[in-house]
């Protein structure tokens, strides 16, 4: 299924593993006493409030432990005494970075219900806005993994890059961070004028910010010697800890959502392909990642040279209730899947949400990656796996 | 300056010492400023302090009175006169770096035999102030900080030194003062027109001695006692107010001093080509151009650390044993067999 890590990874791997198997020999024959170190709840490199209970021995792990919970806000329930339109404000700030995307789900869901579809101009835009997200979101990872690792320069160039992204998803949103612009049927509003050609130059000007990220930091010796063979997963064991995203690709399976079970938007109608890494360790996520990127960018200059004419919204009632039934809708996030699974009993919202984060799921394979690893690779997985604290606790 | 003014024993060193507590700070204060707040904030496509003081010049001033306002926080748990007195151990090192820094034919402290012996010794005092800091702080991650420290010392203070024994070969002098007399009258193929600063001969030696200073400075590449994103500060992550302030200027004078260091042993030090080497205009002329190439050094120093990640402790211990020591060693060897035969 997935291909096996090329030799030299393998190599670096097992030489990594050696160093460990050593290390944790003389901690044996030293009888070396356990310590019990909390990462978090406020620590710099958990950009949130998670908490890590690592248990070391000198500076080994022996065991690492997420305890999430700490910025619970309890939206699966809250969803449940707001109509549907309202529920998209709340959406919005699960996974912060990329907000856009986050209404995307839930909005396809309650249109299945209602058996509504949006109009080929809003799906286009949703696209693009949906990119967009993606590409403010992960362009922040690409800098901010240098910070994780010690360099503090490259994350300033993530931000004033991100910057102009958000101008563009500000100009058709009005909001920054949280557009709340997704309605049932279609959008808020089309597009201004003059947006294309912008958004064109941006996207040519974010390519330039990959290219500046490979050289500055992806091509630096000593970030891959921090990132090359630490925190390896496994494609096997991604899929078994239901991993997704660019650290599910990284691993070397070939899965993406926007490919695989497009729920309607304007994916297949451009040239674009999957990137995936063999390795499997920190730097293949950052590889990856930093290919999407690019990618992404390359879709949304074609989106931007197709989109078609016609109305932005579908025929909806003013008051929308949504006839009793059940649907699940995911999609390719910048973190991984996201899905909506969303009962109605015909109400004016929603009986009940489940909402199935990418977080959640990614940073549960912690305990298994960061045995045996040392107290920088902590920092340096954390970092690669990639999770907003929204996205984990909801 | 010992015979320069012939003042009685008690004034001179009362001179000296005045000098000391305005050039340290002094340094510190220029350095902070230009490359961590001005250089760093450039590089990272900032714009740095603005408003205090002209283009913000003033702003590690108002950091500092800032700094003395602060509580002075005692973790419950530390052991107290252990965790007060490490600053100062940390300062202290610094400060007793500077005693032997050359900046013009007279303008010296003190002019030891022994100077750069002198200088190595006392440089590797802060690593214990640190790891004082590390262990009376009662904190985990300080402790981790001051164990790196430690393991870190290990790692980087051979390489620094063996550099430095090859241009104390070349010099035939432990003496700062002699060595900087030798880059002076030396010449190179036959050209003495401006000496043989040692950069040219001692390129390998110069690498190291600045890989090593990197280390020994905790910057970058080699920050991992300190670790912001791991250990959130590590050996000073529970120090406040003038105690932190304390740990900072030893920070940044130190990195004044290791660039005065280099300065001296690889770039020709404060003499000025065409000049006499004993010439008295030196002793003014010559602090000039000894900042100009401290601040040259410094440059590299800082510029290294806004660029590249940190490395793993053990990676570091790798690349000391690995490659450093030998490296350093082989370059002994040639400079010892280039001594002899020519």
């Amino acid at each position: 299924m997935s291909p096996p890590p090329t030799a030299s990874a393998l190599r670096e791997q097992q030489a990594y593993v050696a160093a460990q198997a050593a290390d944790a020999r003389v901690n044996v024959e030293l009888d070396t006493g356990d310590m019990t170190l909390n990462i978090g709840p406020q620590h710099p490199a958990t950009h949130g409030t998670l908490r890590i209970a690592c248990q070391l021995d000198g500076e080994q792990v022996i065991s690492a432990e997420p305890l999430m919970g700490y910025m619970h806000r309890g939206y699966e329930k809250l969803c449940e005494v707001r109509t549907y339109p309202q529920c998209t404000t709340l959406i919005n700030r699960i996974d912060w970075l990329g907000s856009f995307a986050n209404e995307v789900p839930f909005i396809l869901a309650a249109e299945q219900l209602m058996g509504v579809e949006a109009p080929p101009r809003a799906q286009w835009i949703r696209t693009i806005l949906f990119e967009l997200s993606r590409i403010a979101n992960v362009s922040l990872f690409l800098g901010d993994m240098g910070v994780q690792v010690g360099a503090l320069t490259p994350v300033f160039f993530a931000f004033r890059d991100r910057e102009r992204v958000l101008n563009q998803i500000e100009e058709v949103t009005g909001g920054r961070f949280h557009p709340n612009f997704d309605r049932i049927g279609g959008l808020k509003d089309d597009i201004p004028r003059g947006w294309i050609a912008e958004t064109h130059a941006v996207m040519a000007k974010m390519r330039g910010f990959c290219d500046e990220m490979e050289d500055l930091l992806m091509g630096n010796e000593i970030f891959q010697t921090r990132c090359r063979s630490v925190g390896v997963i496994p494609g096997d064991v991604a899929l078994s800890y239901g991993l997704s995203g660019a650290n599910l690709r990284a691993s070397g399976v070939d899965w993406d959502l926007r490919r695989d079970a497009n729920p309607g938007l304007a994916w297949d109608q451009v040239d674009w392909r999957v990137w995936t890494h063999p390795d499997g360790d920190s730097f293949a996520r950052y590889w990856v990642r930093l290919q999407e990127t690019r990618e992404a960018t390359k879709i949304v200059d074609q989106l931007l040279d197709g989109i078609p004419s016609g109305p932005i919204m579908a025929k909806v009632p003013r008051i929308i209730k949504v006839p009793a039934g059940e649907a699940y809708v995911s999609t390719e996030n910048p973190l991984g899947e996201m899905g909506y699974y969303v009962v109605s009993k015909g109400g004016l919202g929603p009986f009940r949400v489940k909402i199935r984060t990418p977080s959640f799921s990614n940073i549960s394979v912690v305990p298994w990656v960061m045995r045996g690893t040392y107290v920088p690779d902590i920092i340096t997985i954390l970092g690669s796996l990639y999770f907003i604290l929204g996205d984990i606790d909801r | 300056m010992t015979d320069l003014l012939g003042l009685a024993y008690w004034a001179e060193t009362s001179i000296k010492l005045g000098v000391a507590l305005i050039v340290i700070p002094t340094a510190a204060l220029m350095l902070g400023y230009l490359f961590l707040l001005k250089m760093m904030a450039f590089m990272q496509s900032r714009l740095g302090p603005q408003d205090v003081g002209p283009y913000g010049t003033l702003q590690l001033i108002a950091d500092a009175v800032k700094f003395l306002q602060k509580e002075d926080i005692h973790p419950a748990a530390a052991d107290r006169r252990v965790f007060r007195a490490a600053p100062v151990v940390v300062l202290a090192s610094s400060f007793l770096l500077f005693v032997v820094l050359p900046t013009g034919p007279d303008a010296v402290v003190e002019n030891l035999d022994t100077g750069i012996f002198y200088a190595m010794a006392v440089s590797s005092l802060s690593v214990l102030g640190v790891l004082m800091a590390g262990w009376a702080s009662a904190n985990k991650y300080a402790l981790l900080g001051g164990l790196r420290a430690a393991g870190q010392l290990i790692a980087y203070e051979l390489p620094l030194i063996l550099a430095v024994m090859g241009v104390v070969i070349q010099a035939d002098s432990l003496n700062l003062q002699q060595i900087v007399r030798a880059q002076a009258e030396g010449e190179i193929f036959g050209f003495g027109l401006i000496g043989n600063p040692f950069i040219l001969t001692q390129f390998v030696g110069f690498l190291i001695f600045m890989i090593a200073a990197q280390a020994e400075l905790t910057q970058t590449p080699f920050d991992m006692p300190v670790a912001e994103t791991e250990l959130v500060g590590g050996f000073h992550v529970e120090y406040t107010g003038f105690r932190f302030l304390l740990f900072f200027m030893a920070e940044v004078a130190t990195a004044f001093a290791f660039s005065a260091l280099a300065t001296v042993m690889f770039l020709g030090g404060w003499w000025i080509p065409g000049f006499d080497f004993d010439a008295p205009v030196l002793n003014v002329l010559g602090p000039v151009v000894m900042l100009v190439k401290i601040l040259l050094v410094a440059f590299i120093i800082f510029w290294i650390r806004f660029t590249y990640p940190r490395l793993r402790e053990d990676q570091l211990q790798k690349f000391a044993w690995k490659v450093l020591i030998p490296l350093s060693l082989a370059n002994i060897v040639v400079t010892g067999i280039f001594k002899v035969v020519l």
